[in-house]
């Protein structure tokens, strides 16, 4: 069989080419932006595309995936492969500083604490105060610790009275 | 603890299996039951919680079901070991097949598991069996939101007025039947445990009950009485009267339509 993305295109290029694979629930992300996107490698037959599920239940993985088949396949790319790998976990720790700031600008409050420093903080039962994507104050309060996708928590801002929602340490 | 004699365990793979449907099932119930409050909820946002719990918890269970699968070699997927397998043969805890019931009851259980699976999972990351560690690991972070949603709510319910007092303390009461059946283990764990796969039972029932009795001290609640009633059975697939209706309902779609896909 003949490899035809070997002819076309370097890992590289495909990387790039899959910087357009964007979040479906959060679309200001790309899967780069959030540490999704864990490798992209060749292999004797093909392309292999390796992935990482933010949360286990989260129903854009089935989108993402059809996402990146439909971008390589566009492109000409036909003997690839989408690895879905658990280990390391997927941590917010890997979203990228250009994410984070993307992130605020879609008017999301992007994770502040590394997991780390979170899981303390929520097993001791410390307050937090999320600053607002809005306006930066932090007088914020949690409404909810579960949100309209798996991976955000609501907050309300008492400062600009905005209700916003928070990307969740994970 | 008390030991019981299993069927016999006839390979460590068939151990393996048994021990992965204990953690994929007892997940996939207690999502489906609590799928059940989806639009019901008091308000909004414990809608909203509910669901998001019960996804995280059918998201875990399809992972280590898809491995129990693939552990079996009988080609069975996620999907054949969740709908066409009746009662007998599922390894869930009898405390997730209990009925919702009030609020107090959904949340009591709800923390007496998610602080169960916390321990549990903090025992399998350090697995030997790679897969079981990924899961465990990822898994943790998921649940410990889990803790601290059911935890807060477990301190206002018992702190509260005097009926969500007394609605809080008939569900511990109640659930309690069902908390040996937690920790039973049997000749699975041991053979696993040997192996350094599965985690030890009597550890994680001690740091579940550090937790358990400071939260529901804090909450003005009590411990119940020991008594000689508890139910136990889940690893032999002897199950209370409810299992056989969560299933009749979730699975009577794929047994009328085997050929449905998604």
């Amino acid at each position: 069989m003949v490899n035809n993305h070997q002819l076309k295109y370097s890992i590289a290029q495909i990387r790039t080419l899959l910087n357009n694979v964007l979040d479906p629930e959060v679309p200001a992300l790309s899967i780069e932006d959030l540490g999704i996107l864990r490798d992209v490698r060749e292999t004797s037959d093909g392309v292999e595309v390796v992935i990482t599920p933010t949360f286990t239940g989260c129903p854009a993985m089935k989108v993402i995936e059809e996402d990146i088949t439909e971008v390589l396949q566009k492109a000409g790319i036909n003997n690839f492969k989408i690895l879905t790998v658990l280990a390391p976990a997927w941590t917010t720790d890997w979203m990228s500083v250009e994410g984070k700031r993307k992130l605020k600008e879609y008017g999301i409050a992007p994770p502040e604490l590394s997991t780390e420093q979170h899981l303390m903080a929520m097993l001791s039962g410390k307050k937090e105060s999320v600053g607002c994507p809005f306006c930066n104050s932090t007088n914020t309060r949690l409404t909810s610790p579960f949100g309209s996708t798996a991976c955000k928590a609501l907050h309300y801002c008492d400062n600009c009275h905005q209700p916003f929602e928070e990307f969740k340490c994970h | 603890m008390q030991k019981i004699m299993n069927e016999k365990v006839e390979s460590p793979k068939h151990a393996l299996f048994e021990y992965c449907l204990r953690i994929g099932d007892t997940s996939l119930i207690l999502g489906q039951r609590l799928s059940e409050w989806c639009g019901h909820a008091p308000v909004l946002e414990e809608d909203i919680a509910m669901s998001n719990i019960a996804l995280d918890l059918i998201g875990q269970s399809r992972i280590i079901l898809t491995y129990a699968g693939q552990v079996e070699g009988k080609g069975r997927s996620e999907d054949a070991l969740a709908y066409f397998r009746d009662a007998r043969q599922f390894r869930n805890l009898l405390m997730v097949e209990q009925p919702n019931g009030d609020f107090a009851m959904t949340i009591t259980r709800q923390f007496l598991v998610s602080v169960f699976n916390f321990h549990l999972y903090t025992e399998l990351s350090k697995s030997k069996d790679e897969t079981i560690a990924a899961f465990a690991a990822k898994s943790l972070k998921e649940v410990a939101y889990h803790v601290r949603h059911s935890n807060d709510w477990m301190l206002r319910l018992g702190d509260g007025t005097a009926e969500s007092h007394r609605r809080a303390q008939d569900a511990i009461n109640d659930l309690w039947y069902f908390v040996d059946d937690m920790f039973q283990s049997d000749a699975v764990d041991e053979m696993l445990l040997k192996e350094g796969i599965a985690a030890d039972l009597e550890k994680v029932r001690q740091q579940w009950e550090l937790m358990v009795t400071g939260t529901i001290t804090k909450a003005t609640l009590k411990l119940p009485v020991a008594n000689n009633l508890l139910r136990m059975g889940s690893r032999q697939g002897n199950h209370t009267e409810h299992l056989g209706y969560i299933l009749a309902e979730m699975q009577s779609l794929p047994r009328s339509y085997p050929d449905a896909v998604w």
